[in-house]
């Protein structure tokens, strides 16, 4: 990959992320927030990466933090984002079946 | 070998593609009520694909390592996260944030330490290219800061630290904080001097930064500074995927990094502050001049009287805040809204866009308690509708009904779109006491004629307006 098709990524995947959060509706921004914090924990395979390419203890050691963190970040990120989701699906279904105005 | 290794190469980069469409449709998907269950799940298999096949990377060593540390921090993850209770999400989702951050920062110190010492066979140190080391240096900065700033974020909101730190300077502090942290990490990136003392220097500095940075911002300001570091963590990531030649990590870091900046902006302009306005200035500096505006008394109520003002009401607007949250009162607030409804009163409630520590938090807290949405409105739907309601019920909400931010000049929130629950007919405040908001300013709301204040713990009130509310016949 060279820089310039870098930066056309940079640049798409930026657009990319205004226009998908730009239509939320306020009842979803900490659902949402919470999924967007699920996604950057690909750093996850990253840390991956650098551990694995890791030759001293002290690059092992740094790494094996990386990739400790990465996980929870990743692993966490999912938990809560789909706890949370989990209840507007029931509440959703629910307000469909009241349907009171 | 050569046809393993190509063959092996395509299968990450054709995973690593999959990774990045699943995780845009399963934000898209998010960005909906009626899909965001799936778009989770979307975005889960994306990851799940990709952390897999990079077990497959050319040229890995150090397995067992790998595996201990990605079975350690998934399963204490996992762990916390099923555990924690949902009024606790936002100190949660900040951790989390913090250690995507603090992993940033791993890849960049172990590219760099790399890069500054000779290497393990004894050979030269190795070298980067100047765009290369420059991107790691400037997302292991953002990525240290994001890290130790959302541990901040954490211990205030988790009530480990209670206090604001302010003093004078401490602004030409953070400053020459980050002045030491770009000089370093400058030297390091161009490998003028790429000692590892440079290194570890310029990790701590950028460390220490992200602590003074959060620690002098209040509680109230949260919501804001927690969706900044979540998009600090996704530039940090899409730098460092830039580093090591990833594009999934471009891509999932960059629509990150750039939604998150977004939603942070409409947080902002909810509560009428611009970004720099939040990180550079406590909201406490000027409560001090805004206090001295509200004249009256506070006038104490029963909850027997409120429960029968309520149950002979036509309309009463419920106005939740984060004393909501505190009190986990939303199950019972809701048992008192289906009595009402069952008796004929026309409930609503009213969700201002910052109540409560986070965007839509209120939101989540009620959909927990089984609110439907239809009989939850916004600010732009809903500040009408005061006029005719016969009574607001705020419940440990303070400043997004403070009506000081429509008059008071002076006061820090001047501006700052407020529900107008003044205008209802009576004004019920549950309140755990007599203490001004968390952003410490005088609420002229509870000083008015027409409001009455129930003092107590959230749930407890709720409870006693049930019984009441019952006894009203």
């Amino acid at each position: 990959m060279t820089g310039i098709v870098a930066l056309y990524i940079f640049m798409l995947a930026a657009f990319t992320g205004y226009e998908v959060i730009s239509r939320v509706p306020v009842i979803l921004h900490t659902p949402l927030m919470s999924g967007s914090n699920f996604v950057h924990g690909i750093v996850l395979v990253g840390a991956m990466v650098a551990l694995g390419a890791a030759h001293t203890p002290l690059e092992k050691t740094i790494g094996f933090i990386g990739v400790l963190l990465a996980a929870g970040n990743a692993v966490g990120g999912y938990v809560v984002t789909e706890r949370m989701l989990e209840m507007f699906k029931s509440s959703g279904a629910r307000a469909a079946k009241k349907g009171s105005h | 070998m050569g046809v393993d290794f190509l063959s092996r190469d395509l299968l990450i980069q054709v995973s690593y593609f999959v990774t990045a469409a699943l995780f845009i449709l399963g934000l898209k998907r998010m960005s909906s009520p009626v899909t965001a269950r799936s778009g989770i799940l979307w975005a889960g298999a994306g990851m799940l694909v990709a952390t897999v096949v990079t077990f497959a990377y050319p040229g890995m060593t150090n397995y067992p390592l790998i595996g201990a540390a990605v079975i350690a921090g998934s399963v204490l993850a996992w762990w916390s996260g099923k555990r924690v209770a949902m009024t606790d999400m936002p100190q949660m989702i900040a951790l989390y944030n913090g250690m995507g951050g603090g992993a940033a920062a791993a890849i960049a110190a172990v590219e760099l330490y790399r890069m500054s010492m000779p290497g393990a066979e004894g050979g030269a140190a190795e070298q980067l290219g100047l765009a290369t080391s420059s991107l790691a240096v400037v997302g292991g900065i953002i990525g240290a800061v994001s890290f130790s700033g959302s541990a901040i974020a954490f211990g205030k909101l988790q009530g480990l630290i209670n206090r604001s730190f302010r003093f004078s300077g401490q602004q030409a502090l953070n400053v020459l904080i980050l002045m030491g942290a770009i000089v370093l990490g400058g030297l390091v990136a161009l490998q003028l001097n790429a000692s590892p003392v440079f290194v570890t220097s310029f990790f701590v500095l950028a460390l220490i930064l992200g602590i003074t940075m959060t620690l002098p911002i209040g509680g109230a300001d949260m919501p804001v500074v927690i969706s900044l570091y979540n998009a600090l963590t996704g530039l940090a990531v899409a730098f460092e995927g830039f580093v090591l030649n990833n594009a999934a990590m471009i891509i999932a870091g960059t629509v990150v990094g750039s939604a998150g900046t977004l939603l942070t902006q409409l947080m902002a302009k909810a509560m009428n502050r611009s970004l720099g306005n939040v990180l550079f200035s406590g909201f406490g500096d000027t409560a001090g001049a805004a206090t001295g505006t509200v004249t009256g008394a506070l006038k104490p109520i029963e909850a027997a009287d409120v429960g029968v003002m309520m149950a002979f009401a036509q309309k009463v607007i419920v106005v939740p805040g984060y004393g909501m949250a505190v009190a986990q009162a939303q199950h019972k607030i809701w048992e008192l809204c289906q009595l009402l409804i069952d008796r004929g009163v026309t409930v609503r409630f009213a969700i201002h866009p910052v109540a409560g520590r986070m965007p839509g938090h209120m939101n989540v807290l009620l959909a927990e308690a089984g609110v439907p949405y239809d009989l939850i409105a916004d600010l732009d739907e809903i500040n009408a509708e005061f006029d005719t309601a016969d009574v607001a019920l705020i419940i440990g909400a303070n400043d997004v009904v403070n009506p000081v931010a429509r008059t008071d000049k002076s006061s820090p929130i001047y501006g700052m779109p407020i529900l107008n629950a003044d205008k209802a007919k009576n004004v019920i405040v549950i309140k755990r006491g007599k203490g001004a908001g968390f952003s410490g300013i005088e609420n002229g709301l509870f000083y008015l004629d027409n409001t009455r204040m129930l003092y107590g713990d959230a749930q407890k009130a709720a409870a006693e307006l049930i019984q009441a509310v019952k006894a009203a016949g």
